[in-house]
This record gives C-alpha cells, sequence and structure tokens, in this order.
C-alpha cells in the first residue's frame, strides 16, 4: 500500500494539518507527498516521507489542471490524502469524479485500509464507512492526527509539470487578510465573537487586546461574518472551520448546532453571554452570565 | 442569451433540527422529522433565479434525486421561482458519486449552460458532488462561491477560501456551488405558492436512467459522538482567570 498526500504551505512552511495527514496516511503504508507550488526543500525534511513530487508549473492550484495531474499519478497509490482545506476540498472531490470514486470528506479516524469514521450532521452522529474503491480519495482533519516532524527527513524531490493548455479556468486574483496570528486550525487558544458584539469595531476593540495577550486566534460566527463584523476565513463551524484549541472563549454567539459543530473537540470551553439560557452553556466547560461590554475589558485587565 | 441554469435540490433534515441517531445504528432518525430544501441549496436556487431576472439566463430548471416526497422540495423551489423541476425518484439513499451521474445524465437532456448548486448537502456534509459533477461532464468548476457575475460567456466567481477571497473566471458551461454569503434566498409568496401548483413537473424513475447506482461505501454503523457536559458558572472574571490556570490549566 502506498498513499499520496497533497500538502499545503503558508508563507514557506509545512501546514500543520499537512503534516497530520501524512501521520495519518503512514497508517496505510509508504507515503509520498504532492506539493503545488514553493519551497519543496521544506517538504523534504519532512519525517516519514519516501518522495516527493513537486510541482512548479501550477502555482494558483486550480481544480481542474491539479485534479487532471493527480488523476495520472492515481494508479500508482492505494490511497489519495490531503487535510481538510478549501483547496483540497475543490481539488479531491474532482479527482474522484475523474478516477469514478466515491471521495470520503473529513475522516477523523481511520479503523484500517477501508475503513473510516467521519462526522455528518454537524457532528451530531459519526459514520464509520467502509469503501470498496480499488484507489480511496479522502480528506482528514488535522486536528484528529498528531502531526509528523517537520524535519529530521530527507526525501529525493522529483519535479513534475501540469498539463498544460487548459484554457476554461483562470486565477484572476486572491484578497488574503494578513493576519500575524496563528492559524484557527491549529492555535492553542481561540476567541470567538457572535452577533452579539454588534459592529466591527467592537471586534476589533474587545477581542484583539485578549488575542494578543493570549497569543490567540480569532473566530467568528456565521452570523457575526454576515454581518461583516469579521471575514469569511474566520468564520467557524459546519460549514466554516473545525477547531480545537485547548482553550475556546465563545463571547456573545448563542452556540448554534452549526456553530458547536465546529468546537466540540474544544479542550476547554469558555461562554460570556448576556442570556443565562444560551445553548454555548450546555457545552462550556466555565460560562459567564452578564455582559461582553463589561466582561472583556475586566478580563484583558486581569490576564 | 437563452442560456438555461439547472439547480439540483436535495430534500434534507431542516437545519434547525438536532439530529437523533436511529437506535438500529443505521443512520438518522427522519420518521415525522421536518424536512426542508438542503439551505446551501436554496441558495443556489436564487442565484439562478437572480441569474434570470437579470436576463442572463432564460430559464431555471430544478432538479431533486430522491424519494415521491422530494416533491414538496421542488414545488417550494417553484414558488421562489424556478419555471419547471424535474424529480429523479428513488428511494435508495445514493451517495455523490451516484447522484453525479443521474445529475450528468439530466445535464445531457437539458443542456443547460450553468448548473448551480450548493457546495454541502448538511446531512452527509459531503461537499463532492459538484466537482464530481464537474469532473463527469469535464466542465470547468467555481466552488464555494460568494458572487457571480456573468459576461461575454463567463462567470467570474468569488470564491470563500482558507485566507481569503480567491477570484477565478470561468468558460460557460460550468458548474458553481454556492456558499453561505452568495446572496440571502427570498420567501415563497402565497400567490407564487398557488402558481408553482400550475408548473410542469415530470417525474423519472432513477433506475431507469442507465446509472451504476450501487453504493461504494458501506455503512457499519452511525453513532452518537461523545456528549460535552456542561461546566460551571463563574460570578466574577477573576474567578474565571483563577479557574482557568488552576482547575483548567490553559492559561
Ligand atoms: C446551512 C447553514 C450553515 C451554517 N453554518 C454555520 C457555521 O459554520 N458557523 C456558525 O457559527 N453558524 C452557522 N450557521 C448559522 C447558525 O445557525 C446561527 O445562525 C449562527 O451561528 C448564529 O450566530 P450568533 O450566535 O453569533 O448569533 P445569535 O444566535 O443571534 O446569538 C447572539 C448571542 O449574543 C448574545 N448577546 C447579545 N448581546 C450580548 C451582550 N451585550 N453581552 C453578551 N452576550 C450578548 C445573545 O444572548 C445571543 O446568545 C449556519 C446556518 C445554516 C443554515
Amino acid at each position: 500500500m502506498t498513499a499520496l498526500v497533497l500538502i499545503e504551505t503558508e508563507q514557506g512552511t509545512v501546514r500543520q494539518a499537512s503534516r497530520s495527514a501524512i501521520s495519518a496516511a503512514s497508517r496505510f503504508g509508504d507515503v509520498d507527498v504532492i506539493l503545488f507550488g514553493d519551497n519543496a526543500e521544506n517538504a523534504a525534511k519532512l519525517a516519514n516521507v519516501r518522495k516527493v513530487l513537486h510541482v512548479t508549473n501550477l502555482p494558483h492550484l486550480l481544480a481542474e489542471p491539479a485534479a487532471a495531474l493527480l488523476a495520472t499519478l492515481a494508479e500508482n497509490y492505494t490511497h489519495i490524502v490531503s487535510a481538510v482545506s478549501a483547496n483540497s476540498k475543490n481539488i479531491l472531490p474532482r479527482l474522484a469524479g475523474l478516477l469514478d470514486v466515491q471521495p470520503l470528506t473529513d475522516v477523523i479516524e481511520i479503523k484500517n485500509d477501508d475503513t473510516f469514521v467521519r462526522p455528518i450532521y454537524a457532528g451530531n452522529a459519526l459514520a464509520t464507512v467502509q469503501s470498496s474503491d480499488r484507489i480511496k480519495v479522502l480528506t482528514v482533519r488535522g486536528s484528529s492526527f498528531d502531526p509528523v516532524a517537520a524535519e529530521g527527513g530527507n526525501a529525493p524531490v522529483e519535479t513534475l509539470g501540469a498539463p498544460g493548455g487548459y484554457d476554461k479556468s483562470h486565477f484572476v486574483k486572491v484578497e488574503f487578510s494578513h493576519s500575524d496570528r496563528p492559524e484557527l486550525e491549529v492555535a492553542r487558544v481561540i476567541i470567538s465573537g457572535g452577533k452579539g458584539v454588534k459592529d466591527a469595531g467592537n471586534f476589533q476593540k474587545l477581542l484583539e487586546p485578549i488575542a494578543d495577550k493570549l497569543n490567540a486566534a480569532i473566530g467568528a460566527s456565521r452570523a457575526a461574518v454576515d454581518a461583516g463584523f469579521a471575514p469569511n476565513e474566520m468564520q467557524v463551524g459546519q460549514t466554516g472551520k473545525v477547531v480545537a484549541p485547548e482553550l475556546y472563549i465563545a463571547v456573545g454567539l448563542s452556540g448554534a448546532l452549526q456553530h458547536l459543530a465546529g468546537i466540540k473537540d474544544s479542550r476547554v470551553i469558555v461562554a460570556i453571554n448576556i442570556d443565562p439560557d444560551a445553548p454555548i452553556f450546555k457545552v462550556a466547560d466555565y460560562g459567564i452570565v452578564g455582559d461582553l461590554f463589561d466582561i472583556l475589558p475586566a478580563l484583558e485587565k486581569a490576564l | 442569451m437563452t442560456m438555461k441554469v439547472l439547480v439540483p435540490v436535495k430534500r434534507v433534515v431542516d437545519y434547525n433540527i438536532k439530529p437523533r441517531v436511529a437506535a438500529d445504528g443505521r443512520g438518522v432518525e427522519t420518521q415525522g422529522v421536518k424536512m426542508s430544501m438542503n439551505p446551501f441549496d436554496e441558495i443556489a436556487l436564487e442565484e439562478a433565479i437572480r441569474l434570470r431576472e437579470k436576463g442572463h439566463a432564460s430559464s431555471v430548471v430544478v432538479v431533486s434525486i430522491g424519494p415521491q416526497a422530494a416533491q414538496d422540495t421542488l414545488r417550494t423551489a417553484m414558488a421562489m421561482g424556478a419555471d419547471q423541476a424535474i424529480l429523479v425518484r428513488t428511494d435508495a439513499a445514493l451517495e455523490p458519486l451516484a447522484v453525479a451521474n443521474l445529475l450528468k445524465v439530466i445535464v445531457e437532456r437539458e443542456n443547460p449552460g450553468l448548473v448551480s448548486m450548493g457546495k454541502q448537502a448538511i446531512d452527509d456534509d459531503m461537499n463532492a458532488t459538484g466537482q464530481i459533477l464537474a469532473a463527469k461532464l469535464g466542465w470547468p468548476q467555481a466552488t464555494f462561491a460568494s458572487q457571480v457575475k456573468i459576461h461575454d460567456g463567463k462567470a467570474e466567481v468569488s470564491r470563500e477560501v482558507d485566507g481569503g477571497i480567491e477570484v477565478v473566471n470561468v468558460s460557460l458551461p460550468a458548474v458553481i456551488t454556492a456558499d453561505l454569503r452568495l446572496n440571502e434566498p427570498r420567501y415563497a409568496s402565497l400567490p407564487n405558492i398557488m402558481k408553482a401548483r400550475k408548473k410542469p413537473l415530470e417525474t423519472l424513475d432513477a433506475e431507469s436512467l442507465g446509472v451504476d447506482l450501487t453504493p461504494r461505501l458501506k455503512v457499519v454503523n452511525v453513532s452518537e459522538p461523545p456528549e460535552r457536559q456542561a461546566g460551571v458558572i463563574v460570578e466574577t472574571v477573576d474567578e474565571l482567570v483563577h479557574k482557568l490556570k488552576t482547575e483548567a490549566k490553559v492559561l
């Protein structure tokens, strides 16, 4: 058995979630990784990697040529794996379509080579499924698997080109919101705001100083993102990012089913909400009932 | 322009209902549970209707693959503004691969210039059908759309990606999958609900479309996730910080 893992980098370093995907895929046998873009030298240093396939001519990772290239490599592998990300969710199901196999999204546990556990219904149920496909195409949740070491390996790098000539899809631009904070998926502490924070100014004024003190990532509920308090990539939940920090501080958010789907695996949840009946208190380890506009400044001082 | 837009819609357990795992461990209880259109499909449908209203599309065709009761979902879609509906009837719980293969047959029949669909269904949360369909058709795809602009036979689509917003330009025909912030779906008005009853709804049998519907995944079991327990309410911020330091040891 051999697995191919699609890995991604963030500012030059291999994402922690990608390292978790390598460790997940190691259960199946040897692991080759494929990287689109720069920094193959960092990929070569990863532990548990047999070979790095480095694709140099597809920096923007368009799904169509990326999936087409992966399809030409797929027959050499029993499993094609990636950490859950916007890119992998775009590319791997398309690859599965090309291979005529049923992909598996968001795997949180690997039972054996063909049996996997994944959440369904916003994490309100866990399905254990056995795949009969000849090649398994799956995305795994980074927080469910310990990452392999970023250093220590010395894998050979092979350069590949994606098929050219695909002209039905073009990259136009990307607008990244720059942030020096840790990524939500790997942050040790997260402070998230909801509709109760009331506007973007408060989001900055009240959440950021606390995030600074705790080296925390900032998250948001859907309602807060919809209302323009925070950018879309901060949304936590069923259809946003799934997080598993040591400490999750939920501020002025009610704890809807879809939000809870994204935070259930946090070690400690703190809820700050003015409504004692808010559902977030049902999952919180520590709660404070009160006005966030009083509590957050006090919390900042107390830290 | 005479482009038709095809919108697949799925009947799912309503998003406000907390699903319960069925006692036999085969799935989730759906008997007597409120069912609705998958919220992402509603958004995809709203976008299609707006494209028609702006003159980019001539008609909106909705298709649902599911049991007879999925007719209700299709009537709702027509009350929102779809022109006609197709029910591909099956009582089997089909996987995204089989659904995509059936949709391909419908696409080849209907010849749409665009398939507008939800990015994921909130029951199986697979986030795959649109991408598989695009692959099967050899069409470009623009997933997780938060804005769609049509011009010169192309769609310029803003996509919600991990670090922000990415913009891609895809040639039509294409598959676009809708994310939450693409639009806010309209409610069906009472007169439109009445009108929808007279709109055409065709029923096809899934088995008759020459598609292999055999599942690739065997459900070994479906179980409840571990429940979190409610903790304690503290009175002051100082007490909270103290507990986080000494009890939870996270600070
Ligand atoms: C298909 C679909 C997918 C979705 N995906 C997601 C998702 O991924 N993530 C997500 O978060 N949601 C998601 N949602 C939305 C979800 O259902 C809720 O609508 C949303 O999470 C509510 O956000 P909120 O808690 O900020 O707002 P509300 O529910 O309005 O809660 C605001 C809270 O703030 C409190 N509050 C108000 N003022 C104060 C104050 N001064 N001090 C303290 N507390 C205060 C209130 O008591 C209340 O509890 C999804 C919905 C659908 C249909």
